[in-house]
Formats: structure tokens, C-alpha cells, sequence
């Protein structure tokens, strides 16, 4: 196999002969319609035998994107759903930046449906009434007359298919504002049984994804890393290397951080890179064991350095000395490694006006401007060809573009002459860093005589992962960055005289955005405290939560609207011996019940009940499946995930001893989705947050032990 | 060194080291990229294929392994008990990120090919050596079901 995508033929050679109706935007941002793509850079490309394309400016991870927005495009156009086609944008941030991020293409914090909302309706809306006017044109009937339904234009006995219009509709002006149908008028938002895009590639191992990618001429390349973070290398051998057939060169990376191992094919380039042996410099790494740092994070919550929300701490700690009762807890969370299944990797080869890189690429423009920035190049000579990612949990989207420098390195060392792949290992992987980071929270409630709250003082200390990069100007202030504390800061419970502060731990590890990012840490925290409130003062979890929720306040009653939903669909009773979490996460209200059965120190979690709210449910089987997914990556990884250090170097090596969830751990899970017609908010993040303690609330129910150090194993418990 | 397999029935030479597993073989080589790479130690079960029949791990099976054997990959799974499990991972939606399901096909080709009517416990014996990330395990085991009724049928 050989690929080839030029940026422009990436809609080019799929077309037939004949006009093409392309809708995108011209400079100005105003929806356009041409029969070139180059102008436009498209949203919705037409071919002239009716093949209807839809762009997508987003990356494909699983999370059903590709589905999303073809349906915003579908809906509004009155296409046909079954011979719909989707394509990856090429990195362009002036027409396909996320809406949400400035001037910046990129996916993350569950934003693409909601901001392609209304753009990707607007797209499907523009061409329906081109082609509406152009068969008017066309047929000489008014424009009211004619109908469009699954790909066919029609007026009284005539009809035909988008096609036979494409060529004059290429040549009308698309209106301003496009009239775009009422919620009533929905065919595909939010239909229930809408098969996803990417089922039969995805089943018959045809889906291409970056790690598939082979080209003329190229060179396979492994890394051979420093063992502790923040090492660089003092000296190396390769005459082992040298015995393994395929091994072409090994050299050192310009910032000292590795070697470049380059062989004929991968298990060439594994073997080779296994067989260098390197000697390092630790006087600038990360040489303390992971127990070291829990108590230096734990410490470290206990005396916050920054105050992040609410009244001083030391006013929530004199009122909470003075309360009748005072519930004190400790958490601490582990490093996590994101592991996707597909290992990271990408492919650079040399085009005529720059590079071009093949890459499941989470964020486009990243990737232009480091690299750009290494090889002394334009960004818009970057070039980035996206495939379908397996799996990303957040890991494909670093601000310092990691692994695609680090091939960008690697084909620079060749001289640029000739394509580069760079993949890597499991190992690699897993003793890779960018982990969700450790976190240690510290938290104090003061009870007065009536079990009401009287002061809640929260200290988190944790590395923070925005300081330091791009990210840093827009989402930290005062030196509080807002993942370390979101989900702990703006709770939605009212709860009086609240304090918060955080300590941003400085360590050579890595730290990344992890599928719900601060929220994985801070919904544990919170919501084992709210059951801790409701054991120590006598009431119903389900009924303390709701009595904190304020409903004449609207997210306030959307919060309550998924709690009584939950309630209402596992039929709880109080009393019972399950666990209850609910949380708020990139504007989606999740509550979560989980069944689960304890024998000895064995546990099984049997089922997990949740209600979402996530506004308009575009995608209502996305986002089930989303739930499903999202409970199932938090439930495996408080089961018994963590990576560990000694002396710096990361214990774990692989999935024997970083182990996934398996079938043999998924509960059943049944999903309600709550009615709402606010706008869509996500759905591939806030599943995870509060599956993790409504487990952990379930064990406390029915053993007695409150879990507040993670993983669960660490408790002596076992899952089988 | 040269080889002599049987791919999808189909006859294919190959010059590669002998220790060299199948994996990279059909990746490299053979530009069968469906069967895939995610642990390198049959940890995960993204690289199962079929040898003369039975599901293992392409990363743990080397070429030498395979020659004389009759090897079939998601790319050739085209028996009736293919056809009904892809058919009902299609009709369930299962898939997301997708890089796992090749490997877990085929291991589901491999359960109802010995057993066509497994139950609950069974599915989750046989398919505990198949990672999925982000954990479709509640639809892959739908889809099985699913699959088995349609054989059945």
C-alpha cells in the first residue's frame, strides 16, 4: 500500500468527473458556496453524482465525532444518511479552529459538538438551499414547492438527486444566515437508532489509522528514552544494535533527551533500540520513588500555597474549629498513564514546500507551530494528514506536540530526504510520562448541632499541568490553574463558608490532561465527602445532595433533574447498601448508582446506573456508548491503576502490570438520558468523574471501609 | 530468510528474520494492517488472528511458526460465524476508537466456533484476553450474543 494525500487532494481522486458543490467559509467567515475546494476550504463538498462528503474538523478517537457531525450536516440538508461520507480536515485554524479555542484546531474538554453546533448545521442548511434554488432554476417552479428528502430533490412527478444540481448551485450566493429547521422539525438529532460512520471499517479492518500508514522509501524509528524523567543522555553503544538485522543508524536527539534507533521495520527498530545501551545524567531528573511523593503532596494539601475560591482558609478554619462536629479526610491519587490502544506514532515525509505529517492528530495546530518552529519552516508549510486515533484519553494532544517533535527530530537527522515513522512501544507507553498527576487532596467539614455545614475547607496539591505552556495565559490566574481545582472550585451544592487552595508541586514527571482531567481527582474527593456527611449526620445520600441543589437556579435544577432521574431509574430506597456520585463536568450533569456485591475482600461492581444531561441529544446511542465507555475507563482505573516510581524510574512496564479493564470487570450499565433542549454539551468526559466514587461509596456501604487512598487495591480489596 | 505462507488463502513469500513475529510480518510485509499492535507480550489481544482455526496472538507467533499453517486474518474472516459477528458488531454500534476490534473479532470467531451458545460467564472467560480501552465490553458481549442468535437462526 501506498498513500499519497496531498492536502488539497485529500478531496480530490474521490470525486467523479463533473462539477462539485463545495460549502465552506470565505476569509471574511461568511458560508459560501464554489465548485473549488481551494477558495473554501469546505464543510460539505457535493459530487456531481449526488456522493454527499462532510468535512470533519475534528479527530476521530472513538468518540463518535465523525457520527456527530455528519448528523448536524445530514439533519439540516435532508441528505441520505447511508451514502453520506466523511473526511478528515487538513490542518487549516482559520476555517476549521474549534470555536471554543480561539484561533486554534484542536479537540479536547468535550467541545466538538457543542461548538460545531450550529456551524455544522449552518453548512448542511447553505447547500440545501442552493440546491433548492438551483433546481427552482432549473425546473422553472417556485421554491416553496420543492421537497427534499434522503438525497432527492423533488416537485410534483420530478425529482433527482443532489448531483444534477451541484453544477449550477456552485455558482448562486449562499444567504447570510441560512434558515435552519426548528427542534420539531428533526429527523436525525436525536434519533435513537442512527448507525454510527465508522462501524464497517471499523469491523472489517479496513479503517486506516496512522500506525498504518507505509510510504516509499521510509525509515522505522524507536527511541531509546531516559530511564528517569528530566535525564539526558552523557554517552551511548550501539555495537549490540548493530547485530540486529534491519538496524541502520542509532543517533542521539538534539535535546539530549534519547536516541533515535532507526531499522528497515518496526520489530527491527524495537530490537535495535532494546539493544543500545546508553549512560545518563540524573542531576536535573526525578530521582524520588512515588511514596516520597505522596507524602510530599500530601503535606503539601495541608498547607495550600495559593488560595483558589472562596473565603480565606484561615476563616473556614476557625469556624470549623468552633462546630459541634468536624469531619477531617486525606485522598491521595496516583500518576495514570492514558494508554491508548493504538501507540503513539506518526509519519513525517519530506513535500516539495515543507513537511507533511500522517498522525491521529488531536491538535493540528500544535503540530504546525513546533514544528515549524524545529525545522525553521512556516507553519503553513506543516502540513497534517489526520487519521482515525485508537484511542487518545487526551494523550495526542500535548502543547509541546511531544511525539510528533520527537519524529520531527528524528527526520531531521536523516537530513529531511526521506519519510521518517516514528512508533512506540507499549513500554515506551506506559514509562512515557504525560500521566494524568498525582494528586493529594485534604479536606475539613464543621457540622453544627442540626448536621448542617458549617465550613468546608478543601487544600489540593498536585503538579499543574497548564503552567508552562501556551494554555497558561488563558486558563491560570494568579498562579491557580483552573484544571487542578474545577470540580472542587464552582460546586454546584451551596455550601456555606467554603475554602479552597492548591500547592503546584514542581517535578521533572510530566503531567498531561487525562480523560476528565482535574475532575478524575476532585469528584472522588468531593463526593466521598458528601457521603461521609450524609453517614455522619443520618441522612439519605441521595436526598443530603438534593437538599444542597437550589432549584431556582438553573444548573443548579439540571444537577437535581439527573439525581432524581438516577434515583427514579435504579429505584433507590434509603437505607440501601449501594453507592451514589453525582458531578458536573464540561457543562454535563452526570449521577451515577452502582450496584455492586462484596465477599471477604473480594468485590464485583454488578451494575452502574446513570442519568446525563447533556442539553440536546444529538447523538442519543453516541452518547449511551459514551457513558458505557467513560464509567467503564474510570471504574478500571480506581480499581487498581497506578504507576509507581523507584528511584525515578517508573516501576510498571506494560499491561501485566498495568492492568486495563477487562470484560471479565464491566458491570452491566443503563443509561437515562434527560430530555433538554439546552445547547449540547459533552459527553466523552463527564461519564468518568463520578463512576469512581459511586463505587468506593458502594464498598463503604456495605464493608464499612472508606477508601481515600487510590487505587482500591491499595485497600486490600481484590475485583473479580 | 525466505518463507512460505498462507495468508487468507493465498500463497505469500516473504524474506524476513525467522525469529520475526507474524505481527510484523503482516503489518510490514504484507500491508494487512486490520490485525494490530498494542502490547507486544499477548497481553492485550489486538494482534489475534486464526492459525489452522484457533485464535492466538500474531505478536507471540512467529513466522517460522506459521509456515505449513493455514492463517487467517480480519481481512480474510469471511466464514458464516465471520460474517454473523461483524454483522452483529455493525448492527450494536460497538466499536469506538475501533483499534482493539479486529482482535476481538476474531477471538469472537474463535468462542462461537466452539461454542455456539456461550454463556454470560463463558464470554467473559474467553474474552478476558482482549483489552478495549475504552471499555465497549457491554456491546461487545451484546454482539456476541446477538451473533450466536443469528447463527442460530
Amino acid at each position: 500500500m501506498t498513500m499519497n494525500v496531498s492536502r488539497r487532494g485529500f478531496l480530490k481522486g474521490t470525486a467523479t468527473a463533473g462539477a462539485a458543490l463545495f460549502i465552506g467559509t470565505t476569509a471574511s467567515g461568511v458560508l459560501a458556496a464554489g465548485q473549488e475546494d481551494v477558495v473554501l476550504n469546505p464543510f460539505v463538498k457535493i459530487d456531481a453524482d449526488g456522493t454527499v462528503t462532510v468535512i470533519i474538523k475534528h479527530f476521530e478517537m472513538g468518540q463518535g465525532t465523525t457520527t456527530g457531525l455528519t448528523t448536524l450536516v445530514a439533519e439540516e440538508l435532508d441528505a441520505s444518511w447511508d451514502q453520506i461520507k466523511t473526511d478528515f480536515a487538513p490542518a487549516d485554524a482559520n476555517t476549521y479552529n474549534n470555536l471554543f479555542f480561539g484561533k486554534l484546531q484542536g479537540t479536547g474538554g468535550s467541545t466538538a459538538i457543542a461548538n460545531s453546533f450550529l456551524q455544522y448545521r449552518k453548512a448542511g442548511a447553505t447547500a440545501r438551499e442552493l440546491l433548492v434554488r438551483a433546481a427552482s432554476q432549473k425546473w422553472g417552479v417556485d421554491e416553496s414547492l420543492i421537497k427534499v428528502s434522503n438525497g432527492v430533490l423533488s416537485v410534483g412527478n420530478r425529482s433527482a438527486h443532489f448531483g444534477k444540481f451541484v453544477h449550477l448551485a456552485s455558482t448562486l450566493k449562499a444567504t447570510p444566515e441560512p434558515q435552519l429547521k426548528t427542534p420539531d422539525q428533526f429527523t436525525l438529532i436525536g434519533k435513537m437508532d442512527l448507525p454510527r460512520k465508522d462501524s464497517s471499517d471499523k469491523t472489517n479492518g479496513s479503517a486506516i489509522f496512522a500506525m498504518d500508514v507505509k510510504l516509499p522509501g521510509m525509515v522505522y524509528v524507536a527511541i531509546k528514552r531516559a530511564p528517569r524523567f528530566g535525564g539526558t543522555l552523557s554517552s551511548f553503544d550501539i555495537s549490540k544494535a548493530k547485530e540486529i538485522s534491519g538496524f541502520i543508524d542509532a543517533k542521539p536527539l538534539p535535546n539530549k533527551a534519547g536516541i533515535a534507533v532507526y531499522a528497515e521495520n518496526t520489530w527491527a527498530a524495537f530490537q535495535a533500540r532494546n539493544a543500545v545501551s546508553a549512560e545518563w545524567d540524573f542531576s536535573a531528573a526525578e530521582n524520588r520513588s512515588d511514596k516520597e511523593l505522596i507524602n510530599f503532596h500530601s503535606n503539601a494539601a495541608k498547607e495550600p500555597a495559593v488560595h483558589a475560591w472562596g473565603i480565606p482558609r484561615e476563616d473556614a478554619k476557625a469556624l470549623i474549629e468552633k462546630s459541634e462536629r468536624v469531619i477531617e479526610a486525606d485522598f491521595t491519587f496516583p500518576f495514570l498513564s492514558h494508554s491508548p490502544m493504538e501507540t503513539l506514532n506518526c509519519v513525517i515525509e519530506p513535500t516539495t514546500s515543507g513537511v507533511r505529517v500522517h498522525d491521529g492528530a488531536q491538535m493540528p495546530t500544535m503540530i504546525q507551530g513546533n514544528l515549524a518552529h524545529l525545522l525553521g519552516i512556516k507553519p503553513e508549510q506543516v502540513e497534517v494528514t489526520t487519521y482515525y486515533a485508537g484511542g487518545s484519553f487526551g494523550r495526542r494532544a500535548t502543547a509541546a506536540a511531544d511525539y510528533q517533535m520527537e519524529a520531527a527530530m528524528a527526520f531531521d537527522l536523516l537530513g529531511r530526504k526521506v519519510p521518517v515513522k516514528l512508533v512506540w512501544s507499549r513500554e515506551d507507553d506506559i514509562r512515557g510520562g504525560y500521566y494524568r498527576p498525582m494528586y493529594a487532596h485534604n479536606v475539613a467539614i464543621g457540622i453544627d448541632g442540626d448536621g448542617k455545614v458549617t465550613g468546608w475547607n478543601h487544600g489540593l496539591a498536585g503538579k499543574s499541568i497548564l503552567i508552562g505552556t501556551p494554555f497558561e495565559a488563558f486558563m491560570v490566574k494568579d498562579n491557580v490553574d483552573e484544571t487542578s481545582v474545577e470540580g472542587v472550585k464552582h460546586s454546584l451544592y451551596n455550601i456555606p463558608n467554603m475554602s479552597v487552595g492548591v500547592t503546584n508541586i514542581e517535578t521533572p514527571v510530566p503531567v498531561l490532561w487525562w480523560r476528565s482531567v482535574g475532575h478524575t481527582h476532585t469528584a472522588y474527593a468531593m463526593e466521598s465527602m458528601m457521603d461521609m456527611l450524609a453517614y455522619e449526620t443520618g441522612q439519605d445520600p441521595v436526598e443530603l445532595r438534593l437538599s444542597l441543589l437550589d432549584k431556582s437556579d438553573d444548573k443548579q435544577k439540571r444537577m437535581a433533574g439527573v439525581i432524581e432521574a438516577v434515583r427514579d431509574a435504579a429505584n433507590w430506597k434509603t437505607g440501601d447498601q449501594r453507592g451514589f456520585a453525582s458531578h458536573f463536568s464540561f457543562n454535563t450533569y452526570v449521577a451515577v448508582v452502582a450496584d455492586i456485591s462484596v465477599d471477604g475482600d473480594r468485590v464485583h461492581v454488578d451494575k452502574l446506573h446513570i442519568a446525563v444531561d447533556c442539553g440536546v441529544a444529538v447523538n442519543p446511542d453516541v452518547i449511551k456508548a459514551q457513558m458505557e465507555g467513560g464509567s467503564g475507563f474510570g471504574l478500571g482505573h480506581i480499581l487498581r491503576s497506578e504507576i509507581t516510581l523507584e528511584n525515578g524510574e517508573v516501576v510498571q512496564e506494560n499491561f501485566p502490570d498495568y492492568e486495563p479493564l477487562r470484560m471479565r470487570d464491566m458491570p452491566a450499565v443503563d443509561v437515562t438520558i434527560v430530555q433538554s433542549a439546552d445547547a449540547p454539551s459533552g459527553v466523552g468526559e463527564p461519564g468518568v468523574p463520578p463512576t469512581g466514587p459511586a463505587v468506593a461509596n458502594a464498598i463503604f456501604a456495605q464493608t464499612g471501609k472508606r477508601i481515600t487512598h487510590l487505587p482500591l487495591t491499595k485497600s486490600g480489596f481484590e475485583f473479580v | 530468510m525466505q518463507f512460505q505462507l498462507n495468508i487468507n488463502g493465498q500463497e505469500r513469500s516473504v524474506d524476513v528474520a525467522a525469529d520475526t513475529p507474524l505481527l510484523w510480518v503482516l503489518r510490514d510485509e504484507l500491508n494487512l494492517t486490520g490485525t494490530k499492535f498494542g502490547c507486544g507480550v499477548a497481553s492485550c489481544g489486538a494482534c489475534t488472528i486464526h492459525l489452522n482455526g484457533t485464535p492466538v496472538r500474531s505478536c507471540q507467533t512467529t513466522v517460522e511458526d506459521a509456515v505449513g499453517a493455514r492463517v487467517i486474518t480480519i481481512e480474510g474472516a469471511s466464514d458464516p460465524v465471520a460474517k454473523a459477528v461483524q454483522q452483529a458488531w455493525v448492527e450494536k454500534d460497538v466499536v469506538q476508537c475501533g483499534f482493539c476490534q479486529s482482535g476481538q473479532i476474531m477471538s469472537a470467531v474463535g468462542l462461537l466456533s466452539e461454542n455456539a451458545n456461550p454463556s454470560d460467564e463463558e464470554i467473559d472467560d474467553y474474552m478476558s484476553g482482549n483489552a478495549c480501552r475504552c471499555a465497549t465490553y457491554v456491546r461487545i458481549k451484546d454482539a456476541i450474543k446477538l451473533a450466536a442468535r443469528k447463527l442460530e437462526a
